[in-house]
């Protein structure tokens, strides 16, 4: 597993989820902290094309071998692609979380939110 | 649980220094990993491993009515046991309830060590004295006089036979050796993984150098997550889980180790219940689909999961489930509801893996 980091060109949200925004659409996954803590990701149950996904609420679960966590949605949208390669590749979520391991992709319903999300200094300070 | 007070066995600081996941469990501050859990597990099924299982409590009887105590209040025939031998048995309130799941070890004539799941371990030596009255014997606990690691895998006796100044125990035997120098080890014939090894009483002054020697020797150090994957890939009962107090042995399938002709306590309900036949049973399933099934899942027409976890190494979702008997068979399709969706299982044999597959 990879070393800490948290780039500074993703926003966060406090449930430890990212958000890679271009445009109106937004590429979404879960923080280095997250995946460190549930340790090895053996299962992504991800949401179907065309789901809607609210801010602040579960779309998905990750499941390690030990716990299941529901995977909180940092922007509010629609389901446009859901990372496929994480069904026979799950562990690509603790070895690659903001590359490979991306969960989904949405169109964003409501792009301000992001202004409500924080930049990774403000996340570090968080994790403390 | 609380989160205060924990215990640390005598190779915590060998936990850490190592990287490991560090958790509390049962009371105790405990490692869950440290390469991983997949990785943990393999280490265990193709080369050897060791645990630091120091939180399992020890209680030793001894004195004149030591073998006729223990017949009252274990499940299994105490008089069976061999010099220097091992036996599995349940603890069981009057009404069959089971109180522990227990390997006790005959040290010599009418002495003997039994050792305990860690949640349990007070109630259990409770239990021993409340019921000792009557009997010449003396109950003591060891929980601090014995550190425990498990050496298992295919490559486990050797290397500890490499260490040892003598034989090694067979299979649900012990032996007193040296082990890497530390002198008075119980080298005992058990294990909790399906392979083949040894599991050794440390005295814990030793234990952090028995640890580094079967480390040096070629040991991975293998958490309590793999511990878990490896004990429910054969099918064995983790208390708490697979089996508590309103469950009885022959639900359990511990009909096995319940030996109702030598009046232990519980006797009566087990051999009624042996009888009667149970509402339920427990048995193993494994996914037909993706997903996990978690404890507390329940199956749609009756039954709950007890255990449930992803094999390491197939990906498939395995466990085991109470399932009514009269739908307990092998092969029954089953249907289990995760958190709101229905995956697809079926029941299996035990054990859900073997050997060479």
């Amino acid at each position: 597993m990879a070393d800490a980091s948290y780039p500074d060109d993703l926003k966060y949200h406090a449930e430890h989820d990212w958000a890679r925004i271009d445009g109106d659409s937004a590429t979404l996954g879960i923080t280095w902290y997250a995946q460190d803590s549930l340790g090895e990701i053996v299962f992504f149950d991800p949401p179907a094309v065309g789901a809607t996904v609210t801010k602040d609420e579960s779309y998905a679960e990750v499941e390690s071998v030990k716990a299941v966590s529901d995977v909180i949605a940092p922007l509010s949208g629609e389901v446009v692609e859901v990372n496929a390669g994480l069904s026979d590749a799950p562990e690509q979520v603790n070895e690659d979380p903001y590359g490979e391991g991306w969960l989904v992709k949405i169109r964003m319903s409501d792009p301000s939110e992001a202004e409500q999300l924080m930049d990774a200094d403000a996340y570090r300070e968080q994790l403390g | 649980m609380t989160t205060d007070a924990l215990q640390r066995t005598p190779l915590y600081e060998r936990h850490v220094a190592a990287g490991a996941r560090v958790v509390p469990f049962a009371g105790w501050e405990m490692p869950v990993s440290y390469a991983g859990i997949r990785e943990e597990h393999m280490a265990v099924r193709e080369r050897v491993g060791v645990f630091d299982v120091s939180h399992m409590g020890e209680v030793e009887t001894s004195g004149p009515d030591a073998e006729r105590f223990l017949q009252r209040i274990l499940s299994n025939d105490v008089t069976k046991i061999a010099d220097s031998g091992a036996q599995y048995s349940v603890l069981c309130r009057e009404d069959g309830g089971i109180l522990d799941d227990l390997f006790t070890y005959k040290l010599a004539e009418n002495r003997y060590l039994t050792v305990t799941n860690a949640s349990n371990h007070e109630k259990d030596l409770a239990w021993f004295r409340e019921q000792s009255q009557g009997f010449d014997v003396e109950v003591g606990d060891r929980l601090h006089d014995w550190a425990m690691l498990a050496v298992q895998g295919p490559d486990a006796r050797a290397l500890v036979a490499r260490l040892a100044d003598g034989e090694l125990p067979k299979r649900f035997r012990t032996a007193e050796l040296t082990v890497a120098g530390a002198p008075g080890v119980l080298v005992c014939g058990t294990g909790y993984t399906g392979e083949d090894g040894v599991e050794l009483l440390v005295p814990p002054d030793h234990a952090v150098a028995v640890w580094d020697a079967l480390l040096e020797g070629g040991a991975d150090p293998i958490g309590l997550g793999a511990r878990d994957t490896l004990r429910l890939e054969v099918c064995f009962h983790l208390y708490g889980n697979d089996m508590d107090e309103s469950r009885n042995a022959i639900e359990a399938g511990l009909g096995w180790c319940c030996k109702e002709d030598t009046g232990f306590i519980g006797a009566d309900a087990v051999s009624d219940a042996r009888a009667a036949g149970t509402p339920e049973v427990l048995v193993p399933f494994a996914l037909t689909g993706k997903g996990i099934a978690r404890q507390g899942n329940e199956l749609t027409g009756g039954g709950v999961v007890t255990s449930g976890t992803l094999l390491p190494c197939l990906g498939i979702g395995i466990g085991m489930a109470y399932v009514p008997r009269e739908r307990s068979e092998p092969g029954t399709p089953i249907e289990i509801d995760v958190r709101g969706k229905t995956r697809p299982a079926e029941l299996r044999t035990k054990p859900l893996y073997e050997k060479g597959t």
